[in-house]
């Protein structure tokens, strides 16, 4: 039976709940400990979930229904999307429904909320959804069980079950199931309501957080309280692969508040009674480090680094093996390389979590997006058995994948295990910047033949990008505090020569829109080129990385995109009309026409005609994906301004279309789409991690400007296509995919200047100006 | 250590503190006030806006010794859930956020800046809102929020 520590009972308490009144709402919550006892691990990326209704809905005495999920609230909408997926199964008000999310004591295991995994993982017929419908139709054979009539006789409205001839036959939920469990697995073929039958779900709900944030009362991971809590920080090694020699805890012996120097291994921490007194103790503390035997490898070399690093994992993605004779019969062939940089999470707030460890115990208060994994790893930290550690989801700024959230929870952990008490920890900017999983740098190298026509014969794709780490997993080492701590992150695993592809799987869209996507016999690809390879390498990486909204997708269709609208160029086609001849995926083609229809895009090639060298220049530019090759369909269309004197972008308009199957919810997509819009052009155009010889350069908002709220902001326009007989797909990292090539191709249009790099700095602007 | 009486929406608090502390520190951990965030703590992002003198300052580089016996505002002092401020309900009726961690410091820095300038204009206030930084990319919502206050300002 779980544990709970006085700390995790207070909140429970607080939250108006005793254990005992949470169990006889939720009788759902045995069935969900009994399941994971012992599972140390979750298998994939969704973790197991729960066959088992119990562990997803629970419905009181007096009718309030309460849901648990996995996939937790990121700012991105998802607690109100699933608060209105369960109203609309259920046929209750939206305000009828609790939702509770990402809780080890309380929720199914789901694995991680990422990669834009919970529209499919929870909307469609599996998990949280079929819950919902599983215990509409037990509802309905109960309450015509109870009235002596046949279920399509009854209607659901508002928790109350009646007969539709004769309303005052009635039965509520509450009188059904009320205060018990449903004691039934998930129904696999329970039917979901259809959407053209919808009244809460598909509607623009306004998202339920944001009175209180608007009013400055909700309260994120950064403002738990516990009481009796201190305050930690941490010192971090001051170069990248320095080891401690020593810490002299006399240097603050004369501090105010200080109650603890923790040393284990290379991780070094300090805890205090005040969140200052902390701060100024870890920045006096003298620690002693002694340097790597080697410097990084120079930033200004680095793609040729990855280019020759010799020590290489190998994999093709599609090879139909006559790349060579196809160049050799083309009438055309074009190349060209493309390279992108590492870039951070660089969330707005800097990590935090508290921990309360006591005795053999740990409670976790974390923004991570992975609540069991982060419990399995935490226990390793400490040494505990996972059961024995309780991860609490609060929510901390917009991530964008792995920031600092799983390592700062580490930091907490040890910390409050040193003390015995409660400990919050929040990072510095530095050590946030300094030390988080990078977004991956990629270089890669495109070629194509094209015929006599100009249609594409063959596309030739490889690439090479740097891995270190990644999410803990089971591997506390993927992320600083845990290698710090004396964990190794999972080991780099050299192969060369690539193995042949088994089956299709487009998952970091390696593979352009533009071709079938054949292995054997299965093509699963977009595109009409039957000839096509992708070879990725990657290497080791000196830096630790992790998934960045929209990883490694982000960065080949940068290249897939840009690489197309050069082979138009090349044969004096418009953009958009010869992504067409190449398209076969209807949905595809759908969005790629409703952005060009929506931004009034005129047939012709790029350049524009007239374009001059000097003064502001104006173009577009057209991108578009399927992202993750089976997870939603974007295209975008960007105006933009080329102030050639000073090599200045300003992007004007961006028109985006959208295909993700049924809406949840318009509005809070709308948000989605024109947040990951504007996230792409502040990386497109700003954002480089930068380093010297030892360490990270780029360390607070001055070193790694990204776009700030004004001025310069473009006007952006969403076309939202409603496939309701589809299956929901994510919409978060899909407009941040496209950015980059639609406003390198706008910039060429322009200018007839191709960017390559990005970020598109002026001055490398400038230099492809001349 | 001192003793130090804070004027926080309009109530008083002594707090004993190292006059030293950046007033953030204090607004959120003495006083447990949501509103103010440490984003950066270098002054750099302005999640930690409270409003001072009619000036949105950044709390986490202030010594909260300079700004004793002063009315400071926080986000809360705007208004309240059930009762929003003008702009607070603009940020709400725009859904004028995602992760929301940025909003304290957009709307104190867009209320202090058109309380001083209620004639503002457009292109003024795009500027106004410079050094102000939202991860999530939800300029246009935000900017759109500002503006719909800036014209109940003028009206």
């Amino acid at each position: 039976m779980k544990a709970w520590t006085p700390d995790a009972k207070a909140a429970l308490q607080q939250a108006g709940m005793s254990r005992r009144d949470f169990l006889k709402t939720s009788g759902a919550l045995i069935v969900a400990f009994k399941m994971e006892q012992g599972r140390g691990v979750a298998p994939g990326f969704n973790g197991p979930g729960s066959a088992q209704l119990d562990s997803w809905i629970a419905i009181g005495a007096d009718g309030s229904i309460t849901a648990y999920t996995g996939k937790c609230e990121l700012g991105h909408g998802l607690y109100t999307a699933q608060t209105q997926l369960i109203a609309e199964e259920l046929s209750v008000p939206f305000n009828r429904v609790k939702l509770i999310q990402c809780d080890t004591a309380l929720t199914p295991d789901q694995g991680t909320t990422s990669g834009a995994q919970s529209h499919p993982s929870n909307f469609n017929q599996g998990s949280l959804a079929l819950a919902g419908a599983t215990a509409r139709e037990a509802l309905l054979e109960r309450a015509s069980t109870r009235l002596g009539v046949g279920v399509d006789q009854l209607a659901a409205q508002d928790g109350v079950i009646q007969l539709k001839t004769d309303t005052s036959k009635k039965v509520t939920y509450g009188e059904l199931v009320g205060g018990r469990k449903f004691s039934i697995a998930l129904n696999r073929n329970a039917k979901r309501k259809p959407p053209n039958t919808w009244t809460v779900l598909g509607k623009p709900i306004p998202r339920i957080e944001i009175p209180a944030m608007a009013a400055g009362q909700f309260e994120y991971v950064h403002n738990v309280r516990v009481p009796g809590m201190l305050h930690g920080q941490v010192v971090r090694p001051p170069v990248v692969g320095a080891t401690l020699a020593s810490v002299d805890e006399r240097s603050i012996s004369g501090l105010p508040g200080v109650v603890k120097v923790i040393v284990k291994k290379n991780f070094v921490g300090v805890v205090a009674e005040k969140p200052y007194q902390a701060m100024r103790a870890a920045n006096q503390l003298k620690v002693n480090w002694t340097p790597p035997p080697t410097t990084l490898p120079s930033h200004s070399n680095f793609f040729d680094w990855m280019r020759n690093h010799g020590t290489t994992r190998d994999a093709f993605t599609v090879n139909s093996k006559d790349i060579d004779a196809q160049i050799a019969k083309s009438s055309k062939v074009v190349k060209a390389t493309y390279l992108y940089p590492y870039q951070m999470h660089g969330a707005i707030a800097s990590s935090c979590a508290v921990a309360d460890v006591q005795g053999t115990q740990a409670t976790v208060w974390s923004a991570t997006q992975a609540v069991y994994p982060l419990r399995n790893t935490v226990a390793t930290v400490l040494g505990f058995k996972p059961e024995d550690v309780h991860v609490i989801y609060k929510m901390g700024s917009g991530c964008y994948g792995i920031n600092g959230a799983d390592t700062v929870s580490f930091d907490a952990a040890l910390l409050s295990q040193a003390v015995g008490k409660p400990v919050r920890v929040q990072l510095t900017r530095k050590d946030e910047m300094a030390w988080e999983n990078y977004g991956v740098a990629y270089l890669i190298d495109q070629r194509a033949g094209l015929d006599s026509a100009g249609n594409i014969l063959t596309w030739d794709h490889e690439s090479w990008s740097p891995t270190r780490g990644g999410r803990p997993g089971n591997n506390p080492g993927n992320v600083v505090t845990g290698f710090l701590a004396g964990f190794e992150p999972a080991p780099f695993a050299a192969r060369t020569p690539a193995p042949d592809p088994t089956n299709y799987n487009n998952g970091s869209n390696a593979v352009p829109s533009y071709v079938t996507g054949c292995v054997g016999a299965q093509c699963g690809g977009t595109g009409t080129v039957a000839s096509q390879r992708v070879l990725t390498h990657t290497v080791p990486s000196p830096f630790w990385t992790g998934p960045l909204r929209s990883p490694a997708r982000l960065q080949n269709t940068f290249a897939h995109e840009s690489f197309m609208d050069e082979l138009a160029a090349a044969i004096k086609a418009d953009p958009v009309e010869y992504r067409l001849r190449h398209l076969k995926d209807q949905r595809l083609i759908d969005v790629l026409k409703g952005a060009a229809r929506a931004a009034s895009w005129q047939t012709r090639p790029s350049p524009r005609s007239g374009a001059r060298r000097a003064g502001v220049a104006n173009g577009r530019g057209v991108s578009c994906v399927l992202y993750e090759g089976d997870n939603g369909y974007c295209a975008m269309v960007a105006d933009v301004d080329v102030h050639q004197d000073s090599g200045v972008i300003v992007v004007k308009r961006l028109v985006i279309a959208s295909d993700c199957g049924p809406i949840s919810n318009p509005d809070g997509l709308r948000n989605q789409l024109e947040g990951g819009a504007l996230h792409g052009v502040s990386r497109s155009l700003f954002e480089e991690v930068t380093w010297d010889a030892q360490k990270i350069t780029s360390i607070d908002w001055k070193t790694y400007r990204p776009l700030f709220l004004g001025p310069n902001v473009p006007r952006i326009e969403t076309v939202l296509i409603n496939r309701s007989e589809g299956e929901a797909m994510g919409a978060g990292e899909t407009a941040v995919t496209v950015a980059a090539a639609a406003i390198a191709n706008a910039v060429f249009d322009a200018t007839g200047a191709r960017l390559r790099q990005v970020p598109f700095t002026p001055e490398r602007v400038k230099a492809a100006l001349t | 250590m001192a003793v130090l009486n804070l004027r926080v929406n309009g109530r008083s608090y002594p707090v004993e503190v190292d006059p030293a502390t950046p007033l953030l520190y204090v607004l959120s951990d003495d006083l447990k006030l949501n509103g103010p965030k440490f984003g950066c703590g270098l002054g750099q992002c302005g999640s930690c806006s409270v409003i001072v003198r009619n000036q949105a300052i950044r709390s986490c580089i202030t010594p909260v010794s300079t700004v004793a016996g002063t009315e400071i505002t926080t986000l809360e002092g705007l208004g309240t859930i059930e009762k929003p401020h003008p702009i607070q309900k603009a940020f709400i009726d725009e859904q004028a956020m995602q992760c929301g961690f940025c909003v304290n410091g957009i709307i104190l820095t867009a209320k202090a800046f058109l309380d001083r300038n209620p004639k503002a204009t457009d292109v003024q206030i795009d500027q106004a809102m410079s050094d102000v930084l939202c991860r999530c990319g939800t300029n246009v919502r935000m900017l759109k929020a500002i503006k719909k206050y800036a014209q109940e300002v003028k009206a």
